[in-house]
């Protein structure tokens, strides 16, 4: 774990420091160090050291622990605990997702970071909204964590996405009136296939409907009158009731409308007859609706209470179940990461030189093209810097996944340095497992470390 | 540790929800020997130290235990606490050759690693007559290991308690509550019926699920192959296993039945499992956990325990006894000496048992204790099924397993459970899932 950690972010000190004893030194004036090595070793005997304190020694260590078993230095396993990296299905897991966590999260961070620094040039408040974007970065991951935990709470009166997303929802789609409704076991309704449901006999004018449901609080129904049998029924028309067949603390007969038992009014009826809808009718104040003889009449119908009246509070997206979780915390990542982009390119932007784009505008090019043709050519070397450091920084992510993924999904969120943290004292306590999986990442890490101090080598031989 | 931690908590607020018997550990001081008649030597000079992981009014309490100890030896004792992670402090501390002369341990396993690693000392004749005489032989040989006794079950904590809120059931029209599984399940849909959502599953923490499994399977399958299983000599893909989960499904397979539905139980958290079950509206009527539920109702909610908030035991299931799966802590000696043979007798006897239970919170599996003593009807009635279960209770199986199966979030058992949740038809699959992630941690614990 600590040469992981320690290996993968010396590429990043690279370009603050390029005093790396072997980039530096050569190209020195031969007389002033070359005739005496002695001041040399003086020289990058401190380096050397603290380099070899905090990066080689855990570096060999992790590789030499990689090749034991779980109970220390006592068991020699060789490749085993690579060959149980790359058969485990978590670590597999894990590997797909930190190959869609460097794919994605560093391209839109990039992206975003560009626009934001490209638009930002051209607005008054450009420093302001900057300093906005750029704030995440204050806080740190742990708490960025924390937060969004919180926005991708399932219950909309808690978590800020979900109550956007049901708020758009609920303006389009009205939630019924009586989720949770439904028939006794054994009454007179049965379920329909189309999540409502029928009557299990035909029912004929004359004799009053009853619909009798139960499923809901009593004390919810505000204002709910009392059920009554309709009154006075057409000839030929097909009446009944729909009420909630429940009378706190139990007993009553079921089936049978009793004093304290409420309507369910506004409830939609439908009378079908083979197949097919012949009347539709909505229950008035006590529960009471009227299917008029002109549409009944003809035959026995049977009476179905659609899907509508039952349809459940919609309850937003599961941002943090199986699909969604690894998309859900690299959006996090994201919100934390693109002010860092928006910086550095910001940073590159002032060094392009304006005459060059106004050569281009006076040329008649349009925005777009100057953007596309001469700033992000220009803008590509910094481009590849932040692409490549948040690269690097992306195969670490440990503590998003670690906070935001609940429990039954840490699972489908999980990524290598999360199951390198797991396999080693999460449980597993199987340090060998764990410095496996610290060796992959870091060999990992090394092509962009490589790919970035090649490019400073050659940036600064030009 | 979330369980660690809420069993601290319980402590807390039972202490403070009970009522009576303020102070009443220091007014019955005896001369050498206990009220009860058990023999201390005499031990003026000695100090001791005692090493738990207990905190705050649960410390304070046992701390009144211990006052009451030196008073009756004249030994001075005093109290370490260990931090949540007992077996790691005492390891050290063992290493380092500070061993504290007595220690509480949470698990079974914890005292039959210790016994191998030879750091605890068996207990003298006099401590094992004071265990045969108060204990049952179930919780006695709990604290034994390769045929020697070296422990003191000093705490037992009721793990099959079915917490309800008293008003959904009243408006539900349920008098009596339910005692068999089939009752438990049709109550459950009267409840629907009435408009309430019958059960609170807090499935986001793995370890609830474990707890509904291991009382089915214990009730159902019964202790012996409740024993197997827990050993990991049986295999998850027992037909004994199939059973409960069916059994299990039985619940989990209906939505309608369960707080948030199934997603919705997945994303609920133990506490919050327990809130919005004596919430007002209650978005549940019953919510199954240990005793320590009773402390979140206190502390969380404006249920009153013993009138707005009641428990029944956990259902039998399929003609099974009842179950009892319970936990604890355990009292061993690190030191070979007086003092701590002394202090080991001492907690053995019904004289410490009283001072701790009295205070509230606590309960002991002294069956030598006078169920009197409890200070609420509450505790008394989590207190009398422990001691009613003899020795047919059995220790929560998945404390007993290597932790990566049985204590880690998002893996093993806690995981598979979890997805059974999610899944509650699949019952091959969930047992295939538990058997290669139980196969994988007992291997690996050697």
């Amino acid at each position: 774990m600590a040469g992981q950690t320690v290996a993968a972010s010396a590429p990043q000190g690279a370009p603050a420091r390029p005093s790396t004893p072997n980039g530096r030194v050569p190209r020195r004036p031969r007389s002033l160090i070359g005739a005496r090595p002695w001041a040399a070793a003086c020289f990058l005997l401190p380096a050397l050291v603290v380099l070899g304190a905090l990066v080689a020694y855990p570096i060999g260590w992790t590789v030499v622990r990689s090749l034991f078993g779980a109970d220390g230095f006592a068991r020699f396993v060789g490749p085993g605990n690579y060959v149980n990296v790359f058969t485990d299905h978590q670590t597999l897991t894990a590997l797909e997702n930190n190959a869609i966590w460097v794919v994605v999260a560093p391209t839109l961070a990039t992206a975003l970071g560009l626009i934001f620094a490209v638009l930002t040039e051209r607005i008054r408040w450009g420093t302001a909204f900057k300093l906005v974007v750029f704030m995440p970065m204050a806080i740190s991951m742990l708490a960025a964590g924390i937060i969004f935990r919180l926005v991708y709470d399932q219950d909309p009166a808690k978590g800020v996405a979900n109550a956007v997303v049901v708020g758009v929802h609920d303006t389009f789609f009205k939630a019924s009136a009586y989720p949770g409704a439904h028939p006794r076991a054994g009454s007179a309704l049965a379920a329909s296939d189309d999540g409502g449901y029928t009557t299990t006999a035909a029912v004929s004018p004359g004799t009053p409907a009853m619909l009798p449901l139960v499923g809901i609080a009593p004390t919810t129904l505000h204002g709910a009158q009392q059920a009554a049998v309709p009154a006075h029924c057409p000839s030929g028309a097909v009446c009944g009731t729909v009420w909630l067949d429940f009378k706190p603390g139990g007993g009553g007969t079921p089936g049978k409308i009793e004093p304290g038992m409420k309507a369910l009014s506004g409830m939609r009826i439908q009378a079908v007859r083979d197949g097919h809808t012949v009347a539709t009718a909505t229950s008035a104040k006590d529960g009471t609706f009227v299917l008029p003889a002109s549409s009944v009449a003809g035959g026995p119908v049977r009476l179905s209470l659609p899907e509508s009246n039952f349809t459940a509070q919609y309850g937003g997206v599961n941002w943090l179940g199986p699909t969604l979780v690894t998309w859900s915390i690299i959006g996090s990542y994201i919100w934390m990461w693109t002010g860092f982009a928006m910086v550095l390119i910001a940073a590159g932007l002032a060094g392009v030189p304006r005459e060059l784009l106004e050569a281009a505008r006076v040329d008649g090019a349009s925005e777009w093209q100057v953007f596309r043709k001469i700033t992000v050519p220009l803008l590509a070397p910094v481009l590849v810097v932040v692409l490549v450091t948040l690269i690097i920084n992306v195969l670490k992510v440990f503590d998003l996944v670690y906070v935001i993924a609940p429990g039954p999904t840490q699972q489908d969120a999980n990524v290598l340095a999360l199951q390198l943290y797991l396999s080693s004292f999460g449980g597993g306590n199987d340090q060998g497992v764990g410095s496996a999986l610290g060796v992959v990442l870091l060999l990992l890490v090394l092509p962009a470390m490589f790919f970035n101090i090649r490019r400073f080598r050659k940036e600064r031989s030009r | 540790m979330n369980r660690r931690l809420a069993i601290g908590i319980t402590t807390v607020a039972l202490a403070m929800a009970s009522t009576a018997c303020g102070g009443g550990g220091s007014s019955t001081a005896a001369g050498g020997a206990t009220s009860s008649g058990v023999k201390l030597p005499d031990l003026h000079g000695q100090h001791l130290q005692v090493a738990a992981v207990w905190t705050g009014p649960e410390q304070q309490n046992f701390l009144k235990v211990i006052q009451q100890f030196d008073k009756l030896t004249g030994a001075q004792t005093s109290f370490v606490p260990t931090g949540d992670d007992v077996s790691t402090f005492l390891g050290t501390k063992i290493q380092g050759g500070a061993a504290p002369d007595v220690a509480f341990l949470p698990q079974p396993g914890v005292l039959a690693q210790f016994a191998k690693a030879g750091w605890l000392k068996p207990v003298n004749s006099a401590v094992d007559k004071e265990l045969s005489s108060n204990y049952s032989s179930g919780w006695k040989n709990l604290g034994a290991s390769g045929g020697k006794q070296y422990g003191v079950y000093f705490k037992a904590a009721n793990k099959s308690t079915v917490w309800y809120n008293t008003s959904a059931f009243q408006t539900a029209g349920i008098a009596q509550p339910p005692t068999t599984w089939a009752e438990f399940l049709k109550d459950a849909q009267t409840i629907s019926d009435s408009g309430t959502t019958p059960v609170s599953v807090g499935g986001a923490d793995g370890w609830t699920l474990t707890d509904w499994f291991e009382n089915i399977y214990l009730s159902q399958a019964g202790p012996d192959l409740y024993d197997k299983l827990t050993k990991h000599q049986n295999k998850w893909t027992d037909p004994s296993v199939a059973k409960a989960l069916t059994t299990l499904g039985q619940l989990f397979g209906k939505s309608s039945l369960i707080a948030g539905g199934n997603r919705g139980a997945l994303q609920t958290e133990f506490p919050t499992s327990v809130d919005q079950t004596f919430a007002n509206p209650p978005k549940a009527a019953m919510v199954y956990e240990g005793d320590f539920v009773a402390t979140n109702i206190a502390s969380d909610t404006k249920a009153k325990l013993g009138t707005d908030a009641k428990f029944f035991p956990f259902p039998a299931v399929d003609g099974g006894k009842a179950p009892l799966v319970s936990g604890g802590d355990v009292a061993v000696a690190l030191k070979d000496n007086a003092g701590a043979q002394a202090l080991l007798q001492y907690l053995a006897s019904p004289d410490a048992a009283r001072i701790a239970v009295q205070q509230g919170g606590f309960i002991s599996p002294d069956k030598a204790l006078d169920l009197s003593v409890y200070p609420n009807a509450t505790q008394r009635a989590l207190a009398q099924s422990v001691i009613q279960a003899g020795d047919t209770f059995r220790f929560d199986m998945s404390d007993q397993a290597p932790a990566a199966f049985g204590g880690t979030k998002g893996q093993g058992e806690w995981k598979d459970l979890q997805d059974f949740l999610a899944n509650p038809s699949d019952v091959a699959g969930a047992q295939g899932k538990l058997e290669a992630d139980a196969a994988k941690a007992y291997g690996n614990a050697g």
